[in-house]
């Protein structure tokens, strides 16, 4: 597909996400990385954080709802995001190589364990701060813990659900660029080799890249987030 | 439908519960409990029943247990111990499906701060309860939307929870518990969070909602005022105990202890009388058929301006002044003589609504439900009810009708909206013809 429709369609998508400010912006920042010859490596960037991303939501998402509605799963397994926060970003990169070997699958392993913490921190706040009252509604009218959980909890934790999305979604993005280290493609790749090969200019190009890609995701899922907010409120 | 049955409900939170229930097995105290083995009792060995229809309102400070009580009633607290019995089934023995199904048939809830989901419009909110039990869109948008024309907020079903005021977002709250068609409502603070106009209004639509639906409400209020404006029995509690149970009239006149006395010290008086209780019952009443000799040796020895004359059935026929029968000739007829002026006032009426006709006239007629003559009210027995402050009178039974006495704030009948007394035959001879001719 050639890539002058690949951003047409990102720019609409986006302007029908976030309106006319972001899609203008999506469309500037995709045709200046393809005019950098960094549309390849743009597009393999992507396809990686996607990927992560998706995988780290689908583990995070039901984890946070574990945690919000079990105390002692929360106790007992905050200290592991914790750790999960705290270690340096590289050192995923180790324990994946023996299992996954050099490459992309590694890669996106390390970049899962070490996106998906803020997306079930931040779904079990969520539901863990819909006010008492709601919650009792619920329960007052009869509703069973199903009905309370897909009708009261989760549209109200929303908001803050994409939040975390939204934080996942960047770590996701610094990790991959981290993961050219173990042959992970994309913008990543194209840092890595210009500091090997000390070719400054190179190098910057594709850290710019990195920025725009950064500044169009976040923008995007932020707006995403907005939309998520119940009717009228800030 | 919507008896429920308290027997010794007790709940403790924390740990150390079974030890805190022998305790209040020996008949320890909240203080000596927590001193004892450090758990909090929230409730403390609760009986009483709530009648069919009724509006029961709990009252008492912050931390007195009152909501707790009403969260036990459909266990979204779990009661440490006691029987909890609505309609019969004891709700404590419920499994959590049988639970679930009698909440959705039986209990609809009005919170303090509304709790509508700001995601939802209103007509959203108020079909939850429905929705929940699985009933259709179409049966659940036209019950909702019944509910929603009662509480008054038609044309506003579409508008989400922010776009409304308080008191309106309150009747959305009040519409949705009212959709569920339950037996019983549960309102906790509903009306608390409102400010003082819009918290009055709200109470007298609830009184005329549940004079129209005859549901059975438990009212959770800290204020006594709110209380008394909502008209039905009030149960004061303390540190997790019942207090004292009964008719605003009942509490304000014989406060159980020092703290109620507290409580109804600033209570305005005139809300919570009624006129049956000020009016003097010992007045002479007069039949139209007596000639103006037979009346004056009736009233002689008696200082009254004003006499009231009834038929022999009780039924007010008209007042009688003291200037017209001293003008009179001996052998006339008193039909003649009367004055037929509307100066009459039902027993049930609260006497702040009564106050008016009551500084117009020199004294005022007052009448039960069946039209039958009670007594009289003079400026002054308000006076005298109004003066007599709690601990003022000390020996005199609530509900017994003592005839002899004079009037005044003691004479608690025992009557109310809620509960028509079976004793207004009684109390209607009190003033009968044939009492002031023998």
């Amino acid at each position: 597909m050639p890539p002058w429709i690949c951003i047409a369609v990102a720019a609409f998508a986006a302007y029908r996400v976030g309106g006319r400010k972001i899609g203008i912006l999506t469309l500037a920042g995709l045709l200046f990385l393809w005019n950098l010859r960094l549309w390849q490596a743009t597009v393999e960037t992507l396809v990686l954080v996607s990927i992560a991303t998706t995988a780290a939501l689908l583990i995070g998402i039901p984890v946070g709802i574990w945690f919000a509605l079990s105390r002692r799963a929360w106790r007992a397994f905050s200290p592991v995001l914790d750790m999960m926060q705290t270690l340096p970003s590289f050192v995923y990169l180790i324990p994946a190589l023996p299992f996954f070997g050099l490459g992309a699958v590694s890669a996106c392993f390390a970049t899962i364990v070490f996106s998906v913490p803020p997306v079930i921190r931040l779904t079990a706040l969520g539901i863990r701060n819909v006010p008492t009252e709601l919650v009792e509604a619920s329960d007052a009218f009869g509703g069973s813990a199903t009905q309370k959980l897909f009708k009261v909890q989760l549209p109200l934790a929303l908001p803050t659900i994409m939040a975390g999305v939204n934080q996942t979604m960047m770590l996701a993005l610094s990790m991959v660029v981290i993961a050219a280290m173990i042959g992970a493609g994309g913008l990543g790749r194209a840092v890595w080799q210009s500091i090997q090969r000390l070719e400054a200019g190179a190098g910057f190009e594709a850290g710019i890249g990195i920025v725009i890609l950064a500044v169009i995701l976040d923008r995007v899922t932020q707006a995403l987030a907005a939309r998520a907010r119940p009717h009228g409120v800030a | 439908m919507g008896r429920i049955n308290l027997e010794g409900v007790s709940k403790i939170f924390g740990s150390n519960s079974s030890e805190a229930l022998g305790l209040i097995a020996q008949g320890k105290r909240k203080n000596d409990i927590a001193a004892a083995c450090g758990a909090v009792v929230g409730l403390r060995d609760i009986s009483f029943d709530i009648e069919e229809g009724e509006i029961l309102v709990l009252m008492g400070l912050s931390g007195s247990g009152k909501s707790t009580l009403l969260r036990c009633m459909n266990r979204l607290v779990e009661p440490s111990c006691g029987r909890i019995v609505v309609d019969g089934v004891d709700v404590t023995r419920l499994g959590r499906k049988d639970l679930l199904a009698f909440r959705q048939k039986t209990f609809g809830m009005v919170f303090q701060h509304f709790a509508l989901l700001p995601n939802r419009t209103i007509l959203g909110n108020v079909g939850f309860g429905l929705e929940v039990k699985g009933v259709s869109v179409k049966e659940r948008t036209e019950r909702s939307m019944q509910a929603i024309e009662l509480v008054g907020l038609k044309g506003w079903e579409t508008k989400y929870p922010n776009q409304l005021s308080g008191g309106m977002q309150q009747r959305a709250g009040l519409a949705r518990a009212l959709a569920a068609d339950a037996d019983i409502l549960l309102m906790d603070e509903a009306f608390s969070a409102l400010d003082p106009l819009i918290r009055r209004d709200m109470q007298a639509e609830l009184r005329d909602l549940q004079r129209k639906l005859k549901k059975t409400i438990v009212f959770v209020s800290h204020d006594l005022d709110e209380a008394i404006a909502l008209g039905g029995r009030i149960v004061l509690m303390k540190d997790g105990e019942v207090v004292q149970i009964g008719q605003p009239e009942e509490i304000v006149a014989h406060p159980a202890t020092e703290y109620v006395e507290r409580f109804v010290e600033h209570i305005d008086l005139a809300a919570v009388f009624r006129a049956g209780q000020v009016a003097d019952r010992s007045g002479v009443v007069l039949a139209p058929t007596q000639t103006v000799a037979e009346a004056r040796m009736a009233v002689d020895g008696t200082d009254a301006g004003i006499w009231l004359v009834a038929d022999s059935d009780g039924r007010l026929v008209g007042r009688l002044f003291a200037d017209r029968l001293a003008s009179a000739r001996p052998a006339e007829t008193l039909s003649s003589l009367l004055d037929l002026g509307q100066a009459v006032v039902e027993a049930e009426s609260r006497l702040d609504t009564i106050l008016a006709t009551i500084a117009a006239e020199e004294a005022v007629a007052v009448v039960g439900e069946d039209g039958r003559l009670i007594g009289t009210i003079t400026p002054r027995d308000v006076v005298q009810a109004l003066a007599a402050r709690p601990g003022a009178h000390g020996s005199s039974q609530p509900g017994a009708p003592t005839l002899s006495k004079p009037a005044g704030a003691h004479r608690w009948s025992g009557t109310s909206r809620n509960f028509p007394s079976t004793r207004s035959a009684t109390t209607a001879s009190t003033g009968s013809p044939t009492m002031a001719a023998g």
